[in-house]
């Protein structure tokens, strides 16, 4: 408990004043990420020896820990970054600890080998900045998480947090927050791509009280992590932009609701929410304004259709969290039939910055119609993968090549899956589209939440048509029969054409079915639950085909469609894939050439990996 | 099952409707899994349905109606963990532990699931035991995994089927 509440704008700057004059900003600080990508990376390992090596060291007093949220760069955990400099080290484990702190801490020298290394140039980088995955990248939201700690409200405060919301509280009325957030036309990023403004106008005026906001972090998009980032990384500009967004709506009472596959945010989000009340950022006469407000956290029970607005407020009742018939808006009627408003993670953390910086300002990034940045998750069959924030409008190209760094191993670009289930794949042909709402929409595909899968030539197109209608099965609430029905026939179709047992109409019934269950299904899930296979089958007919008509998976994916075998010339006799093989069933000699018996082959791959000759082959 | 303990846990939620996940969610913690039993007696308690509180129980994917083992080995196939080959970790678990996904060890020891998504998908493929975290798996080093939460080649010769739709 501070015991110390904040009573108007200058108390808060007051208290940031003195937040930043108890810290010396000479000290030394090890800033070590602490989200759930590098924690399971060994984080956590690294920043106990860390705690143990400045103890043994003597350095407890002159050095600070800070535990962090994530900086993005996921690929390359555990990253630290040491400050003042701002040496940025990736890859670091625990056994590097006592060097570093040997070579840096004390002896300020750099310790090469965990600089970042350019695969071409060979060149190094040593901050930030100079590191391709950053260069390009706009990071307003999440470029701060790396010098918070979550946990520590002060750390927010001294940035600067929670400023906008006291410019809201001493100058701006509720609808002049409205027109600035009309303004700057911030566009929902949970994947409606919806006006944010327009949203809370309409709960603002819908008859009702009380009011309520809430804050979307049911985040089910396979593929997509950036509200888990933002969420565990920096929870107090979540939970600034819900207040501003309650005031401007006239709303007392909001929650947050976390998919409780993220026990971490779930956790940081508890805390921050404990601190800003003691802080009296919220609670009864916020900043002394007069305002009231308060937020509860929600955690999820693991469903992905939870994560559709009407679903997700029935869940907050306590009931199966199915989505209802939008007859009329949950801006009018939601949670317990009073209006209410919900946006995404990444929607609310906007706000401050709009407040703070302005509509023009934020209006100047991005496109026209899509402003402001969009976080992405760059993962799959990419070089660097992790979370990355870059200005609407910039190409697939850009941010796959220049950032992502490109495929692994020198292998071809196929195809990036954007929008997550209800998203469709791109092929390399439309690579230099811009990214923004409106183009990928364009394209068959969506914005989403901003997953972005990158598959290769190993990515076999027919497979992920198979794996998103099986996951939307499997999600389905099955209250509509167009989705519920729909999906399991297309999953039995797309099962059938994996397995060789395709035919001829196959491809053109999924497409008749698509369009019923696009006409027909109650909410967004069925709607666009089409869209992964009718993307495929645009982009990549002739794969559909060779499934259907020659019984091949041209990646070699599908197991009924191929057969693992090793080549003569090139097996050494070494034995190392016998005795992995589960299935025994691999036989030969030492320093003779191996070969799989197909009755037994499981097709598990391992020989396959195990191999360093490159002699099993698949075909 | 412990009626006391559920009492308490509903009143800490002041035995409150609109609470019944988060009841769920406490009485799943504290038991590893939903006993009937403890499902008839939050419906008395709270004067919901029985039906509704199945169907909730049924409908959340965290829940389980089902003892689980000792040891959750969660696997995720999110469809960055999909590209990368997550399918391919689920089967070896699977075959090292003998069991279906959803499935649970003769001994009780594991329960192996999978799940849509766990939100490391840069480190994918990804497979969680307990919580503890492992990204970027290769499939030859789950048994190894396994052998650290004490799995022996002999604690799975039959399954116990998980019943749950």
């Amino acid at each position: 408990m501070s015991g110390r509440r904040i009573k108007s704008a200058p108390d808060l700057e007051k208290l940031r004043q003195e937040v930043i004059s108890k810290r010396d900003p000479k000290k030394t600080r090890v800033a070590i990420c602490a989200g759930t990508g590098c924690l399971a990376l060994g984080a956590q390992k690294v920043i106990t020896t860390f705690k143990e090596e400045l103890k043994k060291q003597g350095l407890e007093d002159t050095v600070e820990i800070r535990e962090t949220g994530c900086p993005g760069f996921c690929e390359k955990g555990t990253i630290i970054v040491i400050y003042p400099e701002g040496f940025y080290y990736l890859q670091v484990q625990p056994g590097d600890v006592p060097e570093i702190v040997e070579e840096t801490l004390i002896e300020k020298k750099l310790v090469e080998r965990l600089l970042y290394t350019d695969s071409v140039t060979n060149e190094k980088a040593i901050y930030e900045t100079e590191i391709p995955f950053y260069k390009t990248q706009m990071r307003l939201l999440i470029g701060d998480n790396i010098n918070i700690d979550p946990k520590k409200i002060e750390d927010y405060i001294a940035l600067g947090g929670y400023s906008a919301l006291a410019k809201v509280l001493s100058e701006m009325s509720p609808e002049e927050v409205i027109e600035e957030v009309k303004r700057a036309n911030l566009r929902g990023r949970g994947g409606g791509g919806f006006p944010a403004g327009r949203k809370w106008g309409t709960t603002r005026n819908a008859p009702g009280e009380p009011k309520y906001v809430i804050v979307n972090c049911d985040e089910g998009d396979p593929g997509a992590f950036m509200d888990r980032a933002l969420m565990e990384g920096n929870p107090h500009s979540v939970i600034e932009g819900l207040i501003i967004g309650a005031y401007a709506i006239g709303a007392c009472e909001g929650y947050i609701y976390v998919r409780e596959e993220y026990p971490l945010a779930v956790e940081n989000t508890s805390i921050a929410i404990e601190q800003a009340r003691d802080y009296g950022l919220l609670g009864r006469d916020i900043m002394g304004s007069g305002f009231d407000f308060d937020v509860k956290i929600f955690r999820g029970a693991g469903a992905f259709v939870s994560g559709e607005s009407s679903a997700l407020m029935s869940s907050l009742e306590g009931k199966v969290g199915a989505p209802k018939p939008k007859y009329i808006h949950t801006s009018v009627k939601g949670l317990w039939n009073k209006p209410t408003n919900l946006n995404n993670v990444e929607t609310w953390a906007n706000v401050p910055l709009i407040i703070n910086k302005g509509a023009d300002w934020f209006t100047s990034i991005g496109t026209e119609r899509s402003t402001g940045t969009k976080i992405f998750s760059l993962v799959g069959k990419v070089n660097n993968t992790g979370l990355v924030e870059v200005p609407m409008g910039i190409t697939l190209r850009e941010i796959i090549y220049n950032i992502g760094g490109g495929i692994p191993g020198n292998k071809k670009f196929k195809a990036v899956q954007t929008g997550g289930p209800s998203g469709g794949c791109i092929p390399e042909g439309f690579i230099d589209t811009p990214v923004d709402f409106d183009e990928l929409t364009k394209l068959g595909s969506m914005m989403g939440s901003g997953g972005m899968i990158v598959m290769d030539e190993e990515t076999c197109m027919v497979d992920v048509a198979r794996y998103f209608t099986d996951f939307l099965v499997d999600e389905s609430c099955g209250k509509c029969v167009p989705c519920r029905e729909g999906l399991e026939r297309m999953s039995e179709i797309l099962t059938d054409i994996c397995e060789g047992e395709g035919k001829e109409g196959d491809i053109e019934l999924l497409e008749e079915l698509a369009v019923v269950m696009m006409d027909a299904s109650m909410c967004a899930l069925g709607r666009t639950a089409p869209n992964p296979v009718l993307t495929t089958i645009q982009y990549f007919r002739d794969e559909y085909d060779a499934h259907i008509e020659e019984k091949k998976c041209p990646a070699h994916v599908c197991k009924a469609l191929i057969e693992y075998y090793i080549e003569a010339e090139k097996c050494t006799g070494c034995l190392a894939c016998l005795k992995p093989c589960p299935e025994g069933a691999i036989s030969g000699e030492k320093e003779e050439v191996h070969t799989i018996n197909p009755e037994k082959c499981s097709k598990c791959g391992i020989c396959y990996d195990t191999c360093k000759f490159d002699a099993v082959i698949i075909r | 099952m412990d009626e006391d303990k559920i009492d308490e846990i509903i009143g800490y939620h002041r035995t409150d409707k609109s609470k019944l996940i988060t009841i769920l969610q406490d009485v799943q913690a504290e038991y590893n899994w939903l006993p009937p039993d403890a499902l008839k007696h939050i419906a008395k308690r709270l004067h919901v349905p029985l039906i509704d509180v199945f169907g909730i129980a049924t409908f959340y994917k965290s829940f389980s109606l089902e003892p689980r083992g000792r040891h959750l080995v969660r696997v995720c196939l999110g469809t960055a963990c999909h590209v990368r080959g997550g399918l391919r970790i689920l089967e070896t678990a699977k075959r090292i532990l003998d069991i279906k996904a959803g499935e649970t060890t003769a001994d009780f020891g594991f329960t192996v699931e999978s799940v849509n998504c766990l939100g490391c998908c840069a480190l994918g493929p990804v497979m969680v035991v307990d919580d503890e975290y492992y990204g970027n798996l290769p499939p030859a080093k789950v048994e190894r995994i396994l052998r650290k939460y004490g799995h022996t080649s002999s604690n799975s010769s039959t399954s116990i089927k998980e019943k749950k739709t």
